[in-house]
């Protein structure tokens, strides 16, 4: 400030305006943002719900319409708001035919998480394509495990089928040395983005392990309740 | 320059947040945002028409209030209003595009602490009217949308082969990684530090000569 006020007369400013101004502003701040809230949570719902959508039906082939189910200790519910537990999406054809469902899968890649979504085909009982949903993989390197050809290649039917006991995977995905797959259970690594392939088949590994047992002996849940046809939204 | 309240609007109340006062390439504030988001052009548009909007709208309401507002206080209340209105901005861009909202990231809600908006607020909001305020917002937000364009616009020309998403050069360009990382940031914003303090200079000492000139 130009002009620094005398010391008296700073000890003497009162209090009541300070606390008012503040009240009010923080009143009027809090209004300002219920407001805008209400107003865009519509749109943000149905762009994550786009997003979602779209993503399911990249990695379900053929997919047209999806419903939302969590996985429950030893069921599938369907997913309604404010549900808590591990959501999976089955992707449906415009028959109301079950494709694939697809699942949430995260490891620890190079630079930080890779979060994304696979679909698991229980025709064939394999992977049929992913999608990164989030990753801060470096650029020109990391990041080549969303666009590079080769790589993609390994997610048309990549082998995830349970064991005899349905406890776990018979074969648990691996990501091998680029050019050295031999099994439909392998990832074949992208020469250098090595990291970032490990930790692709680390998420499907992971996950498949974990909620493959849960969800394949429940598919039949999910056969017979295909998304009611809606109105065009 | 003097700092008694003015209140007449000239061009160089506007054009001054774009070149003279330019927060980025003069004043070199807010580099958080400007060397994180710059690596495409749509993210420096982006970020940079956000942070205009956050300078205007906290500037005009700071300049409403700026009579009642408490010194004591004054530092607490920008705060609130500023991160008001990054509030705003943040369901604003989630509402428009989610693939956008996570392109830019952290940076959206880190807009609260540029020091270009506090910085505005406090140097000139709150002493001059609205309408002042208004268009000197504007013209430094435009300011900061422009720096942060020209870095983007590099990079993402450098480091994808691409403007604005679309490719330029086809498959054939290599395209220079280091650009988008943030490397690239630094050393395409030296650069353009660079070419601005030349071009200043260059004009100073035109002028300098010019009064020579008329003094012999």
């Amino acid at each position: 400030m130009s002009a620094p006020a005398p010391e008296a007369a700073r000890q003497a400013a009162p209090t009541l305006p300070m606390l008012l101004v503040l009240t009010g502003i923080a009143m009027l701040s809090g209004l300002l943002v219920v407001m805008v809230y209400q107003l865009t949570k519509p749109a943000i719902e149905a762009n994550q719900l786009a997003a979602i959508e779209a993503a399911v039906f990249q990695v379900v082939p053929g997919a047209v319409s999806q419903s939302t189910y969590v996985v429950g200790k030893d069921s599938l519910t369907p997913y309604a708001k404010g549900m808590s537990g591990e959501r999976v999406y089955a992707g449906y054809d415009k028959d109301g035919k079950l494709l694939g469902v697809a699942i949430n899968a995260g490891a620890q890649g190079y630079a930080g998480m890779i979060y994304l979504l696979y679909g698991y085909d229980p025709a064939c009982q394999c992977i049929r394509g992913i999608k990164v949903l989030k990753m801060v993989e470096t650029p020109g390197l990391g990041d080549k495990i969303l666009s590079n050809q080769d790589f993609l290649a390994n997610f048309e039917a990549l082998d995830a089928k349970l064991n005899a006991d349905g406890t776990a995977l018979a074969n648990p995905i691996v990501t091998v040395k680029h050019g050295t797959k031999t099994d439909p259970w392998q990832i074949d690594a992208i020469s250098g983005a090595t990291i970032s392939s490990n930790a692709v088949g680390k998420a499907l590994d992971q996950a498949g392990q974990r909620l493959l047992p849960k969800i394949v002996p429940h598919l039949a849940i999910l056969r017979d309740n295909p998304p009611k046809p809606e109105a065009e939204k | 320059m003097s700092r008694k309240p003015k209140t007449e609007i000239t061009w160089d109340t506007f054009a001054e947040g774009l070149w003279r006062e330019n927060p980025v390439f003069v004043m070199l504030l807010g580099m958080c945002p400007v060397l994180a988001v710059s690596n495409t052009a749509m993210n420096s548009l982006a970020m940079g028409l956000a942070t205009t909007f956050v300078l205007l709208t906290s500037g005009a309401l700071i300049s409403i209030l700026r009579n009642f507002i408490p010194k004591q206080v004054r530092i607490a209340t920008y705060i609130v209003i500023i991160a008001t209105f990054v509030t705003i901005v943040d369901y604003t861009i989630q509402a428009i595009s989610l693939d956008l909202y996570n392109a830019l990231g952290a940076f959206i809600q880190l807009i609260v602490v540029n020091c270009i908006i506090l910085g505005r607020a406090e140097a000139f909001a709150s002493k001059n009217t609205l309408a002042r305020t208004v268009v000197n917002a504007t013209g430094m937000g435009l300011g900061f949308t422009l720096a942060l364009l020209c870095i983007g616009v590099v990079r993402e020309v450098l480091g994808a082969g691409a403007l604005f998403g679309i490719d330029l050069f086809g498959p054939s360009f290599e395209p220079w990684v280091v650009m988008i990382l943030p490397p690239g940031g630094f050393i395409i914003l030296g650069m353009w530090l660079l070419i601005f303090e030349y071009v200043r200079r260059s004009r100073a000492d035109a002028a300098k000569s010019e009064e020579v000139k008329h003094a012999a």
